[in-house]
């Protein structure tokens, strides 16, 4: 029996008196979509921030395909195929938009203490990254510095980067955060594409998005589970109802 | 060779210029510009060096006087034993001194490594208002030492009553030394321009302007981060042992923090994070203390207020102001534009430093 | 080696940890509010030192002096807060180096060529000349532990201006979050000058209170700069509390090692050596510390929390 992808066991932490994650447990199988979703301050970035080892936890284990990494330190963790974007997006803002993904293609293929040859130029690192740019559809703009793109584009730069590591499990922090129709639509198709290669745990507030991709749906409120099941149960309870979705009808 | 005009017309221009200065005044007979230029040159290795940490890795480093002092020693014993016809270590292994220049260069970059490797283990855990406090404060350590410590002289310093040679070559001569510092300066400018811009380069550039990011994609920023500071004090230290056979005198006020202060102020001043900053930056502090030195003896405060007008408003340094002039003449790709942009990126906090505890 | 002795170096340990936790205080106070390296700080030490040796010579009084030093400094240091510090808040750390930087040699030059190259004098005021006895005979100046005593107290006092006073909830409300007291109505421009002023202040009566017992001399400041950052990196930035542990430990850490390390190598090695080593470790022993505490605990003993 192949090993599942990420098992999370009573995750938690706290922030001083603030608990913002609440012995969380859950898990991502291969080959599907597990969305989190819950009111604004649920402690969803912080989980994420927990599993890509950016934050310490208080108790709890992260395993990755059956290996416990919860003291791999989050370069590691990247490395392995655990990787993530952020809610705001986090690039290099002085290089260029095939720069950013290049990087990640060089960390990928763990050459980086070369010091002659030109890094900008590289022909290989160029090709791959602009392979993984054509799948989030911003090969066009590979030249663009950063600092120059809109809100959408960065967010698909966010992707690309992510792509670049070769993921086994993606964890996507808002992905679609500030995106107009046509650019969640493309954002969507994508990730229906990459639920056939890998896990993906998926954070979002765009409930369209959620329910037309989520194989499980996870139910964040104060920092723990209230509910772990398909879309269709989660729609229907009345204690998500009540702590999320009542609000927003 | 068009791109290459493109991005390093400055540093050809400052090179050029460096050399044009030199040797007009060596087919004039004034030994004491020959002598200044060596100063700029010498100065400019050591402020190329700091820039790799400070402008491209983003460490600013108060402590660089440490390398530069320890690479003249290094250098400075070595010529010293060998006048002396003394061994530096007795003892089962014993080493003995070197008149031999590349010796001296050698001996001092390694002794920069070394160094570094030391103060790099303990301060780069650290960031932000930590990490110069505590470059800051190893200098000192190592400064104290150097004046307590008497064999070498102590706060007297050394005189060295002979400059090194190079390969059999006597480098008394003003100019034949001058040469010597050159070619040094452009294998310095062509190191840095290629560490810069290569894949270790764009980490480091990315560790500067991004960690988390750079972290989420599997760079451990400690590793590369030590790396550029030893590979910034190696360059600086080889500067220092330069310095101390210009002088004759190897001095612990090299090793000062007045001294890491000039070094920082020769980055900043000739422009952060650009390969030919550190020329002009040396160029134009050099400048500043022969005229303004003619003029009073305060020259020292209005350098200071000099620098605090270009800290205050003036972005960019002298590397900045030419590409602005560049561009205002309508040089085309041969003026980068100031991007704004990157420059605002750049110069104002990240976030995450406001919760800098 | 007397009990005497002993004593006499423990006093000096306090008194020079006391000095420390002034220019410390100062410093944390300013980077935990305003977020700002300050490298002129021993500057206005400086100054504080100049101001007490020039107006006590003017008016004969030395606690005239200390007033005028205490007053003068918290003028310049207001002055620099308006009309340089201000632009530097934003920056980054690199630019306030800089900036700072160029401040101290404005102002050291600046001293020189108002006061000329030479050294003022600053005599111990009468009231606090004279000794005490200690128990193997000899006598502890009354001035060092008057100096103690006015640590301690601007020690409680700060305590109690932070902990109590509405300023001093301002204070730690900025240090908690820079951008949000702006929003609740609180006037930036005028706290951030205050702290500032209050942290020359404090550089200032070191600075004067050192300038009587030593010498007043353009530069004096710097060492006791460097030795301020080594205070904040082994106590943590940020607090009072850890300026405080961390002026105390240096302060004491340094004196014991200056009295006893000569003592022990002249034991061990011939005269000339114990000397040369000793000496020099001696004067290297407090970054040998901070080494040590950054091993231990990279964020200093009590750093504020974030």
């Amino acid at each position: 029996m192949p090993e599942t992808p990420l098992v999370i066991s009573g995750l938690t932490k706290s922030f001083g008196a603030l608990k913002a994650v609440d012995n969380v447990s859950l898990d991502v199988r291969d080959r599907e979509i597990h969305a989190i979703i819950g009111p604004n301050g649920a402690g969803k970035s912080s989980l994420v921030n927990l599993i890509s080892g950016l934050i310490v936890p208080d108790a709890g284990a992260v395993a990755f395909f059956g290996r416990d990494i919860t003291r791999l330190p989050a370069p590691d963790r990247a490395r392995l195929g655990l990787n993530r974007t952020f809610q705001i997006s986090n690039l290099i803002a002085n290089r260029s938009v095939v720069e950013n993904v290049m990087l990640a293609v060089q960390s990928h293929a763990g050459s980086s203490f070369r010091f002659i040859r030109p890094f900008a130029t590289d022909k290989r690192l160029r090709e791959t990254a602009l392979h993984h740019l054509g799948r989030v559809g911003l090969a066009e703009r590979s030249g663009v510095v950063v600092a120059a793109l809109s809100h959408g584009e960065r967010r698909q730069l966010e992707l690309a980067v992510a792509l670049a590591m070769a993921p086994k499990v993606l964890l996507l922090d808002e992905p679609m955060a500030g995106l107009g129709p046509e650019d969640s639509a493309q954002v969507i198709e994508l990730l229906a594409t990459l639920r056939e290669e890998l896990g993906i745990l998926l954070i979002e507030h765009d409930m369209d998005a959620v329910f037309a991709l989520a194989d499980r749906i996870s139910v964040l409120v104060y920092g723990a589970v209230l509910t772990t099941d398909t879309p269709d149960e989660v729609r229907r309870s009345p204690a998500v109802r009540e702590a999320y979705l009542g609000e927003e009808a | 060779m068009r791109d290459l005009l493109d991005d390093h017309w400055q540093t050809l221009l400052a090179l050029v210029l460096l050399a044009g200065f030199a040797l007009s005044e060596a087919a004039g007979g004034g030994s004491f510009y020959i002598s200044l230029s060596t100063r700029v040159a010498i100065l400019a290795i050591a402020g190329i060096g700091l820039n790799i940490a400070l402008g491209y890795g983003g460490m600013v480093s108060f402590g660089h006087a440490a390398f530069f002092g320890l690479g003249g020693y290094a250098a400075g014993v070595a010529v010293h034993h060998a006048f002396e016809g003394s061994n530096f270590l007795d003892g089962p292994i014993a080493v003995s001194g070197s008149g031999e220049l590349l010796t001296g260069l050698v001996a001092a970059g390694v002794t920069g490594l070394a160094a570094a490797l030391f103060i790099g283990v303990f301060s780069l855990r650290t960031s932000g208002i930590y990490f110069i406090m505590i470059t800051l404060a190893f200098a000192q350590m190592l400064y104290y030492f150097a004046i307590s410590f008497p064999t070498y002289g102590g706060e007297d310093g050394l005189p060295l009553y002979s400059r090194a040679t190079l390969l059999g070559l006597d480098l008394s001569g003003d100019m034949t030394y001058f040469t010597v510092c050159y070619l040094v300066l452009v294998t310095a400018v062509i190191l840095s321009a290629l560490i810069t811009g290569s894949r270790f380069g764009a980490v480091l550039n990315g560790l500067r302007e991004n960690e988390t990011r750079m972290i989420a994609i599997g760079f451990h920023p400690f590793r590369y981060r030590l790396t550029a500071f030893m590979v910034s004090a190696a360059m600086t230290a080889v500067a220092g042992a330069l310095y101390v056979h210009l002088d004759g005198f190897v001095s612990p006020s090299n090793m000062s923090w007045h001294r890491s202060g000039d070094l920082i102020v020769i980055v900043i001043l000739g422009g952060v994070a650009r390969t030919p900053g550190p020329i002009f930056g040396a160029a134009a502090l050099i400048a500043m203390e022969t005229v303004l030195g003619d003029f009073t003896e305060r020259w020292q405060f209005f350098l200071g207020l000099v620098l605090l007008g270009i800290v205050l408003f003036a972005r960019g340094g002298l590397s900045g102001l030419l590409d602005r002039a560049a561009a205002a003449l309508g040089l085309g790709p041969l003026g980068k534009q100031p991007d704004s942009e990157k420059d605002r990126a750049r110069d104002r906090r990240q976030p995450g430093e406001v919760r800098d505890a | 080696m007397s009990f005497g002795f002993f004593l006499e170096q423990a006093l000096n340990g306090l008194q020079l940890g006391v000095m420390l936790f002034l220019m410390a205080a100062g410093l944390t106070l300013v980077f935990g509010v305003m977020g700002l390296i300050n490298l002129a700080h021993g500057s206005l030490f400086m100054i504080g030192a100049f101001l007490c040796a020039y107006v006590t010579e003017q008016s004969g009084s030395f606690w005239i002096g200390l007033g005028g030093a205490l007053g003068g400094t918290a003028l310049v240091g207001a002055a620099i807060e308006i009309v340089v510090m201000r632009r530097l808040y934003d920056r980054d750390h690199l630019d306030q180096v800089l900036a700072t930087f160029s401040l101290i040699l404005i102002f050291s030059e600046g001293m020189r060529w108002i006061f000329g190259a030479r050294p003022l004098y600053l005599n111990t005021p009468p009231l606090l000349s004279g000794a005490v006895p200690l128990p193997n005979g000899g006598g502890y100046p009354v001035f060092r532990l008057a100096i103690i005593a006015i640590g301690i107290i601007v020690a409680i006092g700060l305590y109690q201006l932070i902990a109590r006073s509405r300023l001093g909830m301002q204070i730690r409300a900025g240090e908690a979050d820079r951008e949000m007291i702006g929003a609740l109505g609180v006037d930036i421009n005028r706290l951030y000058t205050i702290v500032f002023a209050i942290g020359a202040m404090l550089a200032g009566l070191a600075g004067a209170m050192v300038g009587a017992l030593q010498s007043v001399e353009v530069g004096m400041g710097e060492p006791v700069l460097i030795m301020a950052f080594v205070v904040i990196v082994i106590g943590g930035i940020g607090s009072i509390r850890g300026a405080l542990a961390g002026a105390v430990l240096v302060g004491v850490f340094d004196t014991f090692a200056r009295a006893f390390i000569p003592l022990l190598f002249a034991s061990l090695f011939p005269p000339a050596e114990a000397k040369a080593i000793g000496g020099a470790l001696a004067s290297m022993s407090i970054y040998v510390l901070m080494a040590g505490v950054l091993v231990w605990r990279p964020q200093g003993l009590f750093p504020a929390d974030a």
